[in-house]
């Protein structure tokens, strides 16, 4: 699959770690941050999530244009059939995530992220049918060419929706 | 304020409240933070009637990200080396939910002090949503 660069930005730290109502100054204040340990501002944990604004071809962000499966004059600006990543009737849900830290990000890092297919699995689930189980691996390396940041994530795709038991 | 090895004990815990009465604008903010713009966590009228849910949920990364800050806040900024998840049950807006860090062990790699941490997350209703581990480097 295609690298994809990441560029590790002060502003893009600062309104992630607002988002995940994490006010720890080391993310939003450098003055602050070079009397810390980090030694200046550094990017939270799951940062790395956020490589998803990079990827010009993200199926999660609607695109000028293009047909968005979210609500507008309709409930779906699509048909169902045609809605592919996301959502609802067989859609795709986050099962799993796992980060290894090599080192810490912060502003000024350029990343590029690689993602390597893995394996795929199938489970009878309890609450929502079949489901079927997908795992990338994305390695993170910066400018030097160091890898900083691996991340594996799970995608899970179910029958129907998961029962609300 | 980073944790030391010699004060640490196997069981201790370390419990933080990450939100309380978890609002949808708060999804909104995530979305637009991380790039995640799947309905199905920001566009009530497509979760409900094209979905199938009873109303959007969080993205399991925001509960991933908020149990983070719990983390970060007991180990110390940069300081965690290892961190992973499952996302067990959905988040749903007006969810309130609290955070567990328990030291599964203290190692030694390289002559560096490292704590293992079991992460659990649950919601008001004691269902957990977010299960994991930890690993953070520590003072001898």
């Amino acid at each position: 699959m295609a690298a994809k660069t990441f560029p590790i930005e002060a502003s893009h730290i600062l309104m992630f770690a607002r988002s995940v109502g994490d006010d720890n100054r080391v993310y939003a204040d450098a003055d602050y941050a070079k009397t810390t340990e980090a030694g200046g501002i550094i990017a939270p944990p799951t940062f790395p999530q956020a490589v998803a604004q990079f990827d010009p071809d993200y199926v999660l962000r609607p695109k000028p244009g293009k047909p968005w499966f979210g609500s507008g004059k309709n409930p779906s600006g699509v048909t169902r059939e045609a809605s592919g990543g996301g959502g609802g009737n067989g859609g795709g849900l986050h099962a799993e995530q796992h980060f290894e830290y090599h080192r810490h990000l912060r502003p000024g890092d350029v990343l590029t992220a690689t993602t390597l297919p893995g394996k795929t699995w199938e489970k009878e689930g309890r609450r929502s049918g079949k489901l079927i189980f997908s795992e990338t691996v994305t390695e993170y390396r910066d400018q030097g060419g160091e890898l900083v940041i691996t991340a594996r994530g799970v995608g899970v795709r179910t029958e129907r929706p998961v029962d609300q038991q | 304020m980073a944790l030391k090895a010699s004060k640490l004990t196997v069981g201790d815990t370390h419990t933080a409240r990450l939100v309380e009465d978890l609002k949808r604008t708060q999804l909104v903010q995530y979305a637009g933070a991380s790039g995640d713009y799947n309905p199905l966590h920001t566009d009530e009228v497509f979760t409900t009637q094209v979905a199938g849910y009873p109303s959007v949920s969080a993205h399991g990364m925001l509960t991933m990200g908020m149990t983070g800050k719990m983390l970060t806040d007991y180990v110390g900024d940069a300081r965690l080396t290892k961190y992973g998840v499952r996302f067990t049950s959905q988040v749903w807006p007006g969810d309130t939910l609290d955070s567990t860090a328990t030291v599964k062990a203290i190692t030694d790699k390289g002559g560096e002090k490292l704590v293992e941490l079991d992460v659990k997350t649950v919601n008001q209703n004691g269902v957990e949503v977010l299960s994991g581990y930890a690993e953070a480097r520590i003072d001898p």
